[in-house]
């Protein structure tokens, strides 16, 4: 393709130092479409001209100081670029020379050359053309025989047609090797792959060799004319930026010569992925808000669309559309309105052809019949994810925002319903805030509750409907969640949930709903009335605004209040009631969530049991969804929590679904689950299930889980089932996972920590296992944790040394290792339980003298002023121990 | 006359034409009767005898008041509003128009706007028609250049243009707009209501702040 490009454009020579195009009508008229492109860059695409390249891109230049406009800084005839600092950067102009660094620049400069612009942008171009030809590009990127083919392909796309650029592109040979070569096998060793023979129109033939480190130009003395194809991104991002600078100019010029070409689309994605490099270098909170955003690769539209009638009616009505009066522009916004808009193609032909940027910049003007007719379009074409983008980085949010404060309230609605289309992702939601169209949103909302006039009622209506789906799409991202509540957004919602219309209130539930996972706005939420509303619509006959209800109830349960108040207003019925919509699985999750987080309340769990939601949960626990399964693992936890719940699990065949549950890979699931499992576990019947299906061994290998929150929660399964299973001992001594223990021991996370000192708490009652564990330096291990400061791992320590001291010389050896100390100053703690397992674990050091004496001298024995019971006892016990080395001292 | 007595001319005058207007309550007349007088007044210092609202000036109101810009336009809308042809818009036509053409029912909006488009009365909207209510949107450019093949140019586009709006408008191919057809497009779409040139009040919200509510107050 490039040689196709260094062919067209007539050079007179292809020698790299002296580089002259000659004056031929195919040379104008590139010169002509290449100046076009490079004025336009600033307005059509501003993010591309603020693309920096790596050297600056120098040539002679006509153009003077005086010639400058106010944007520069000038010094006699000498000038900067505005945007550099003066006195660091070179300047841009110096006499005869200029200097450019971006392609905004470049931009202005031409614009600046006045009636010698052509001459500017040919200057311009020859020493490009020097630098194309100087292959000082080091790749890594290699070029393969498959991608060949397609080169070749669109070559010889090249030469069809009318307005042909190639007369003919050929392979020097008919043979194909096996690998796609063409090239004779000892030619391939070197890396060449086949060779081309292209005549251009007007111009002899050309000899191109294509090989794996680019396609050469033969004969031109060493390495001729090296082309890089726009296909591998990568490569150009790093590549001296000159070239990028080329390829598109380069490739405007293609687009010229063959605006139906399928090739288009390859522009477009190059277009965007240049302003992506651009952003995440210049924008630091792209890098905050993006980590949401994925780039989806543009669809390329099939390649005849652009040969269809339907491509050819965008055309014509977007020339007419830019070129006529105000009154054409509307008859063509009418006519566009027939078009297909939910084809990307048709979306994609509208925005190359200019259209989105006008119908954006119809948006800017005071044309309130134009902006009804370019919205219209605007919010079908929003739907298009690609557009969604383009509309963003031509700066269309922005715009979009201004017209929230429009006087004709249609102009409002329609602009709300299309920033709710375009705020489908980070970098436009961010773009809704800073531009404080929050605010607006929000206003809209408070337009429509204060309007008084029947007459505007329904527009009013209709506008803050728009305002809640835009709200709605706002509120995805954390800083909007915020936004909207500090802004005071939330009782109004709360205002508009007495509404009747579903239209309505889908959104203004969706907005509070993904509100709630702020705390801040939580706690606004968790008011009474919108809590009664929120009930009030879990028995609409919109499953869509069912759903929304539930899961606002979810996120809005973690609080007490909230649950009472839910069952206050009779809602934990029709939530049980949802649960009979098997087939909508996004309804079922919803609806389980909130039946979890409401069983949090144990007077919630009773009135479910009147229903037996117990049973109806354990039947969801097959064939359900992992969002489903995850809810109903989190909920059966909560139930179990009542201990009459655990005989109807196990009378339901809950727990065999449950253990089942335990292969699964997804770790929210497994936490939830191990949890349900723990509570089942302590009821020794099921405990008898749970060992015949192996539950052990399963929970033992989630230990091998690289995520902590699961290590502990199967860890905290393990201990009830240790301690209810009869045969606990031969399943764990069966099985050789004792070397997990020391690794976990290791773990930073406290929770993990105390979860495996309570197991090993468990295990060291089994003397076999002990001298295992005892084996593997447990003793150490367990000393080394004795700083912690955390009450919850201190008192699992405890209770592990302490069980841990029954065997052999441990408690010597935990003496010596220097466990005495920081348990003597665990008595300190304020948690009783501490308190209680460290005069436990004191009480078995205190059976070999030398802790004894530690123990005393720290002063273990009035330490604490005595507040419990049996505290008390264990001390005395503890002193008993103590009398010994006194005994033995005073006789 | 004393202002007294003017008032009550006035609201006598307003009495008899609220009979026979529609969208208009008799304080709203009494706000056009007066908003027409000051307009009369206006005219007065460059000709003596006034019977109503003359061509220009009626423009000038359009421009004011509704923000219409479209000159061929505007003669139009002065030839419909001076339903005897006289040249002079009175106060009851100047009512009338208001009610029955800017604040009148969807339906009757129609038929205003299909009148106003039918520029020979032919009952249908021509070719001929579309041709002069959209050549003046390319006219600008052909003053600048003024050359022969840019002439022929824009006649093409306007021709082009032509069989784009034909074929989105005219449902049954007959290659004219019948009102039928207007009426089939402005339901799809109620912007082309105004298809070729804006000939209805701007917004009237506006105007009903400017002249209906604020001079309620006075």
């Amino acid at each position: 393709m490039g040689v196709s490009l260094s062919k067209a454009a007539q050079w007179t020579t292809f020698s790299p130092d002296a580089s002259k195009l000659k004056s031929t009508p195919t040379n104008e008229a590139l010169l002509k479409e290449i100046l076009t492109f490079v004025e336009q860059i600033g307005s059509q695409h501003p993010q591309e001209a603020d693309f920096t390249f790596e050297a600056p891109l120098q040539w002679r230049t006509t153009v003077v100081t005086s010639d400058l406009k106010s944007d520069y800084h000038i010094r006699d005839s000498t000038a900067w670029s505005h945007e550099t600092d003066s006195r660091e950067a070179p300047p841009l102009l110096t006499p005869f020379t200029v200097r450019v660094r971006s392609l905004g620049q470049l931009s202005m400069l031409i614009q600046a050359a006045e009636d010698k612009k052509l001459e500017e942008v040919q200057a311009c171009l020859e020493v490009g053309s020097r630098l194309f030809c100087c292959p000082s590009l080091k790749s890594d990127a290699q070029y393969d025989p498959d991608f060949m083919k397609v080169e070749m392909d669109f070559l010889q796309f090249c030469s069809e047609g009318d307005d042909r650029l190639l007369k003919s592109v050929r392979y020097t040979s008919d043979f194909e090797f096996w690998n796609g070569c063409r090239a004779p096998p000892w030619r391939q060793a070197q890396g060449e792959i086949c060779y081309v023979v292209i005549e251009s129109v007007d111009t002899g033939s050309l000899n191109v060799t294509c090989c794996t480190a680019g396609v050469f130009l033969n004969g031109v003395g060493g390495p001729g004319a090296l082309f890089i194809s726009n296909s591998r991104k990568e490569f150009i991002l790093n590549s001296a930026a000159g070239v990028t600078l080329w390829l598109l100019l380069f490739h405007t010029y293609i687009m010229y010569i063959h605006s139906v070409t399928c090739r288009l689309r390859d522009c477009c994605s190059f277009r965007k992925t240049s302003s992506k490099a651009t952003l995440a270098e210049l924008s630091s909170e792209t890098s905050s808000e993006s980590e949401e955003e994925e780039e989806r690769p543009e669809h390329q539209p099939e390649s005849d669309f652009y040969l269809s009638s339907e491509f050819l009616q965008i055309k014509k009505l977007v020339k007419y559309l830019k070129k006529g009066d105000q009154k054409v522009t509307l008859l063509m916004l009418c006519c566009m309105l027939d078009l297909d808009l939910t084809q990307d193609s048709c979306n994609l032909a509208i925005r190359d052809e200019g259209g989105l940027q006008f119908l954006l910049n119809l948006l800017d003007t005071n044309e309130d019949k134009c902006k009804i007719g370019a919205l219209k379009i605007l919010i079908r074409m929003s739907r298009c994810v690609p557009i969604q983008r383009s509309m963003e980085d031509m700066l269309g949010v922005r715009s979009l925002v201004n017209n929230l404060d429009s006087e004709v309230t249609k102009v409002k609605a329609l602009a709300a319903e299309t920033i709710a289309n375009v705020a489908n992702f980070p970098r436009a939601r961010r773009t809704v805030r800073q531009s404080g169209g929050i605010e607006k949103l929000i206003k809209l909302l408070d337009c429509f509750l204060k309007s008084q006039k029947k007459s505007d009622h329904l527009e009013n209506m209709e506008a803050a409907r728009c305002g809640a789906l835009a709200l709605w799409s706002c509120s995805r991202s954390t800083k909007n969640k915020k936004a909207i509540c500090s802004a005071g957004g939330i009782p109004l919602l709360g205002c508009l949930l007495t509404s009747s219309l579903e239209s309505m209130l889908i959104p203004v539930v969706g907005t509070l709903q993904e509100c709630a996972s702020e705390e801040s706005s939580r706690i606004t939420i968790q008011s009474k009335d919108i809590i009664k509303n929120l009930v009030k619509n879990l028995r609409s006959n919109c499953t869509d605004l069912q759903i929304q209800c539930s899961m606002a109830l979810f996120k809005c349960a973690e609080d007490t209040e909230t649950r009472d108040l839910v069952r206050k207003y009779k809602g934990l019925k029709p939530l049980v009631e949802l649960l009979n919509n098997t087939n909508n699985k996004e309804l079922l999750a919803a609806a389980t969530g909130a039946i979890w987080k409401c069983s949090i309340s144990i007077e919630n769990v009773l009135i479910f049991q009147n229903d037996k939601v117990l049973e109806s949960l354990a039947g969801l626990l097959t064939a359900q969804p992992e969002e489903v399964l995850i809810n109903v693992a989190g909920a059966l936890t909560e139930f179990l929590q009542v201990p009459a719940n655990k005989a109807v699990i196990r009378k339901c065949d809950g727990i065999k679904p449950m253990i089942q549950l335990l292969l699964s890979t997804n770790q929210a699931l497994l936490v939830n689950v191990t949890k349900a499992i723990s509570a089942c576990a302590t009821d020794r019947e099921n405990m008898k299930i749970i060992d015949e299906l192996d539950g052990i061994s399963l929970l033992w290998s989630l230990l091998q889980n690289p995520n902590p929150e699961v290590q502990a929660s199967a860890a905290w399964a393990i201990c009830p089932c240790i301690g209810n299973s009869k045969d606990a001992m031969r399943t764990v001594l069966s099985f050789q996972g004792f070397g997990r223990i020391p690794d976990l021991l290791m773990s930073t996370n406290n929770e993990v920590l105390a979860s495996i000192c309570a197991v090993i708490a468990k295990l060291a009652k089994y003397k076999n296992i002990l001298a295992t564990l005892t084996d593997l330096g447990i003793v150490s291990l367990l000393t080394k944790l004795t700083n912690t400061k955390d009450d919850r791992l201190r008192h699992h320590l405890s209770d592990a040394i302490c069980h841990c001291c029954q065997f052999a010389n441990n408690t010597a050896a935990f003496g010596e290792a220097g466990a005495v100390e920081p348990l003597v100053r665990y008595m300190k703690s304020e948690d009783i339980l501490v308190r209680q397992s460290a005069t436990m674990a004191l009480f078995q050091l205190s059976w070999d003298p030398n802790n004894n004496l530690t123990m005393l001298s720290r002063g273990a024995v009035k330490v604490k002023s005595l507040t419990d019971e049996v505290e008390t006892k264990q001390v005395f016990f503890c002193s008993g121990n103590m009398t010994p080395p006194f005994s033995r001292h005073g006789n | 006359m004393s202002s007294s007595a003017n008032k009550k001319a006035i609201q006598a005058l307003a009495e008899t034409i609220s009979k026979k207007v529609e969208h208009f309550n008799k304080k709203e007349v009494e706000c056009l009767i007066w908003r027409f007088n000051a307009l009369l007044e206006a005219q007065k210092h460059s000709d003596g005898s006034v019977s109503g609202l003359d061509r220009n000036q009626f423009k000038v109101v359009l421009h004011n008041l509704f923000e219409m810009t479209d000159d061929f336009i505007m003669d139009r809308v002065f030839r419909i509003f001076d339903k005897d042809n006289d040249g002079f818009v009175t106060v009851e036509e100047w009512i009338q128009g208001l009610s029955v053409h800017f604040w009148g029912t969807l339906d009757e909006q129609k038929r205003y706007c299909f009148h106003m488009y039918d520029l020979k009365g032919s009952g249908f909207i021509t070719r001929d028609d579309i041709f002069l209510l959209l050549k003046d949107s390319f006219h600008l450019r052909l003053e600048e250049e003024g050359r022969e093949d840019d002439y022929q140019d824009e006649q093409d586009e306007i021709n082009e243009l032509m069989e784009i709006v034909l074929k989105k408008m005219d449902h049954d191919k007959d290659g004219r707009l019948s009102f039928q057809d207007f009426e089939k497009s402005v339901k799809k779409e109620e912007l082309l209501l105004e298809a070729f040139g804006s000939c209805l009040p701007n917004f009237r919200k506006k105007f009903e702040q400017q002249v209906l509510e604020k001079q309620q107050d006075e």
